[in-house]
């Protein structure tokens, strides 16, 4: 039995330490704070895995209510509990993602003067997203997808000095809202239907959703509950960052690696497929909604990868890859593969965080240049950082044995299996899509960790690279390089601890205070990525058994009869080895040695041939560095046209209805009628007398004629 | 025996020259006094000719009340009227227009 107190700690101790980091950070210190922020992650992570414990050992399922907020109409608003296996594995990944990244944070931020600000939104986070996965109803989930947009917004504008990291978190926001708005409808839609936002009862009475059609567009019949679930799902493809609400997500990379990794990797972005996951009841009624969701998820698993292709930028490489996963996750979605999807969804969330911080790691070795071109080599400057992220890479393209081998082959062979409408086209995408994958993560390992040194030469033509003001404004400044990064990046952190080195190499030759030496960074950096490692590397072949083809997802996904793809693939299920072996059997893990191979030719043995291939192609090459003109066209259309629009308001309705007609108008009638009036006061006492006679006769003669 | 209507068509008569009187001159705030006098005049006789057709002593005693109301009016017009004099150096009625709009 789970007591209600066990839960309500897991929630609120990252509350209570968000609120003494936050509101008493500059008492308590900065140890003070990631003490407390730590110590409250970690004993929600404890009980969360106490609690994992306790359902796999058969404790019964709790929905129960903590607190009525109000009865409105017989809808009940309420903040309550819904613990079974799928909330369990989340409430176990989030915070146990979570309590690496804190832990990650001492070092990542060690120098930032808003230490404990951080701390204290991370913290926030991860009380949102165990209230979104703890929830019982769509109001709390409401609450928590909106807490954890905050959240996100804050962090990712966290330097709110540098211009691009507010643009960037404004803009995530809005196209939050996009997605936001779908969800809100989706959920007055099941309110509407239903008259009740508790999970248990809406998809009790989800039949009464299914009877009914509705009319949106004249003439058109709508069924209601395909309309409902893809509103739902607008709502999912904005916090899942799928096409074409998917911008905000590599432009959230302004934001510290930390919660790149937390949030806009691992847990925030995943809660749109949780939610599509808790909701397969009312999915499975309608197949026109999943095949809406299976080929957006296609388009955005194999088109964002091709962008990764492209880009230098480290972080944004790996964002783009994570665009390209939840793509996966979605499409998984798609074909009622939801224990396939929250699966990856589980393994993601543990290789992109380590790959992640691993990045992370990288950009604080490097002082903070994120630059991928002027890295390379890194290898044995950073051994440990260098063997985890090849173990998230090697999870990440599926390896045999790996556990993103097993959650995405998995996977795969689901959306194989699967004959809804779109079915083809999606399996086409995602498998093109382990070779994308496959090539632009070892582009990454081989640029970064491999090969020459062009950290050492960058140095040397500062003057004409022109994304190297980073180094560059080290040459004269020879002595401040803090002041400059500072400036250059808005990062403060982390340019202290390697300049005893940097001034040694650097003035030997040429003048110059030269390049940067790489440097392993320090333990509280590499625990993190040694425990999330593991995971990676590990957890697939203990778990996939039961998640995929057992029964720990009974009673709580429910997969329609003729949707059962994961059941067509449990068919020839007989353990990991076997699934290893049939592996070899299918095309995928060929694609990925494929891109594998590719990456390894053009980036290692012929490094001159990807600006060629750069040069021929350049049409399609600027298609790609230009993420498919989303950015222009969303720029162009919509901020444009919400400016336009603005103006044509302002113009219009403000200047000319309020100002002019109603406020100055009406001021203007009344000095019109009080200047026909006066011509009625002459002054003359005879026309007053006039007037007098006269109104005294009308009177008279109405009062006698009458 | 005269008529009653021919009274009342004297005072009726009289009340309209007061009426046009107030009406016409533009030019004597004292001729304005006076016709307001004639019209209380004019008004006295309608009291009287009603008194007299009727039998009742009443009409006359109003008759009395406005007379001494009119003495009233008039000392207190007149009063007014110097102290416009004074002020204002005319008692031309086109130029006592400031409570014009």
């Amino acid at each position: 039995m789970i007591s209600q107190s066990v839960l309500l700690t897991i929630v609120l101790a990252p509350l209570v330490a968000c609120l003494l980091a936050g509101i008493g950070g500059k008492v308590i210190g900065r140890v003070g704070a990631h003490t407390v922020t730590i110590a409250g992650v970690a004993i929600s992570f404890g009980l969360s895995a106490y609690v994992l414990k306790l359902l796999l050992d058969g404790a019964p399922v709790v929905n129960e209510t903590v607190y009525t907020w109000l009865v409105s109409d017989n809808i009940r608003m309420e903040v309550g509990f819904l613990i079974d296996n799928l909330s369990a594995m989340m409430m176990t990944v989030v915070t146990f993602v979570s309590l690496c990244v804190h832990v990650y944070t001492i070092g990542y931020m060690k120098d930032d003067p808003g230490y404990q600000r951080f701390f204290s939104y991370i913290s926030l986070f991860t009380f949102s997203m165990l209230m979104l996965v703890m929830s019982n109803n769509f109001l709390q989930l409401f609450f928590g997808w909106e807490a954890v947009g905050v959240v996100s917004y804050l962090l990712i504008g966290f330097w709110y000095t540098r211009p691009s990291a507010i643009f960037a978190n404004l803009k995530a926001f809005l196209v939050n809202r996009v997605g936001d708005f779908g969800f809100v409808l989706g959920i007055a839609g099941i309110a509407y239907y239903t008259g009740s936002i508790d999970y248990a009862t809406v998809f009790a009475a989800r039949d009464a959703i299914a009877a009914n059609t509705m009319e949106i567009f004249p003439g058109v019949e709508w069924q209601a509950i395909t309309v409902v679930c893809i509103c739902l799902f607008i709502g999912a493809m904005g916090k899942s960052a799928q096409v074409p609400l998917h911008v905000w997500l590599p432009d959230s990379m302004e934001g510290p690696t930390p919660i790149s990794a937390l949030i806009h990797a691992a847990t925030m972005v995943t809660a749109g497929i949780f939610m599509v996951a808790r909701m397969s009841p009312l999915f499975e009624m309608s197949e026109a909604a999943l095949s809406t969701v299976l080929v957006i998820g296609a388009t955005t698993a194999f088109f964002m990868g091709l962008l990764g292709l492209v880009n230098n930028d480290i972080k944004r490489v790996v964002a783009y890859s994570t665009l390209s996963q939840l793509g996966y996750m979605t499409v998984a979605l798609g074909v009622s593969a939801y224990a396939g999807a929250l699966f990856h969804l589980m393994t993601h969330a543990f290789f992109k965080a380590l790959l992640f911080l691993a990045a992370g790691s990288v950009i604080i070795g490097m002082h903070h240049e994120q630059d991928m071109r002027k890295m390379g080599g890194l290898k044995k400057y950073m051994p440990i950082t260098y063997w985890t992220s090849a173990i998230g890479t090697l999870a990440l393209i599926g390896f045999p044995g790996t556990s993103g081998f097993f959650s995405k082959d998995a996977l795969i062979e689901a959306v194989h299996a699967a004959h809804i409408p779109g079915a083809s086209y999606a399996f086409w995408c995602v498998t093109l899509g382990v070779f994308i994958t496959a090539f632009y993560s070892f582009r990454l390992v081989f640029m970064t960790f491999h090969g020459p040194e062009r950290f050492r030469e960058v140095a040397h033509d500062a003057h004409s690279a022109h994304e190297s003001t980073h180094v560059k404004t080290d040459k004269d400044a020879g002595h401040e390089p803090d002041v400059s990064h500072g400036d250059a990046h808005g990062h403060h952190a982390h340019d202290d601890h390697g300049h005893a080195t940097a001034h040694a190499t650097g003035h030997d030759d040429h003048g110059h205070h030269g390049p940067v030496e790489p440097h392993e960074s320090p333990w509280v950096v590499t625990l993190p990525l040694i425990l999330l490692a593991i995971p990676s590397l590990f957890i697939g072949a203990f778990t996939i058994g039961p998640m995929l083809f057992g029964d720990y997802f009974n009673g709580v996904l429910y997969v329609e009869e003729a949707h059962d793809t994961l059941g067509h693939v449990g068919e020839s299920w007989h353990g990991p080895l076997q699934f290893i072996v049939h592996a070899f059997q299918a095309p995928t893990i060929y694609l990925a040695f494929a891109g594998w191979a590719a990456a390894w030719f053009l980036y290692i043995k012929r490094p001159d041939l990807p600006g060629v291939i750069a040069a021929k192609f350049s049409a399609l090459y600027q298609l790609f560095a230009k993420k498919y003109f989303f950015d222009e066209i969303y720029q162009a259309v919509f901020a444009r046209g919400s400016v336009g629009l603005g103006s044509a308001l302002w113009r219009v309705g403000d200047v000319a209805l309020i100002d002019g007609a109603a406020v100055n108008g009406s001021a203007r009638v009344v000095g019109w009628l009080s200047g026909v009036m006066r011509r009625l006061q002459s002054g003359y006492l005879y026309h007053y007398a006039f007037a007098m006679i006269i109104g005294l006769s009308v009177l008279l003669a109405w009062y006698v004629l009458r | 025996m005269i008529s009653l209507n021919f009274v009342l068509m004297l005072g009726g008569i009289l009340f309209a020259l007061s009426v046009a009187g107030i009406f016409l001159n533009r030019k004597n705030v004292i001729l304005l006094l006076m016709c307001i006098e004639l019209m209380l005049l004019a008004v006295n006789f309608n009291f009287i000719a009603f008194a007299r057709q009727l039998g009742d002593l009443g009409g006359q005693v109003f008759v009395f009340f406005i007379l001494t109301v009119a003495a009233a009016e008039s000392a207190i017009g007149l009063a007014i009227l110097v102290v416009l004099f004074r002020e204002r150096k005319s008692i031309n009625v086109e130029q006592l227009d400031t409570m014009k709009g």
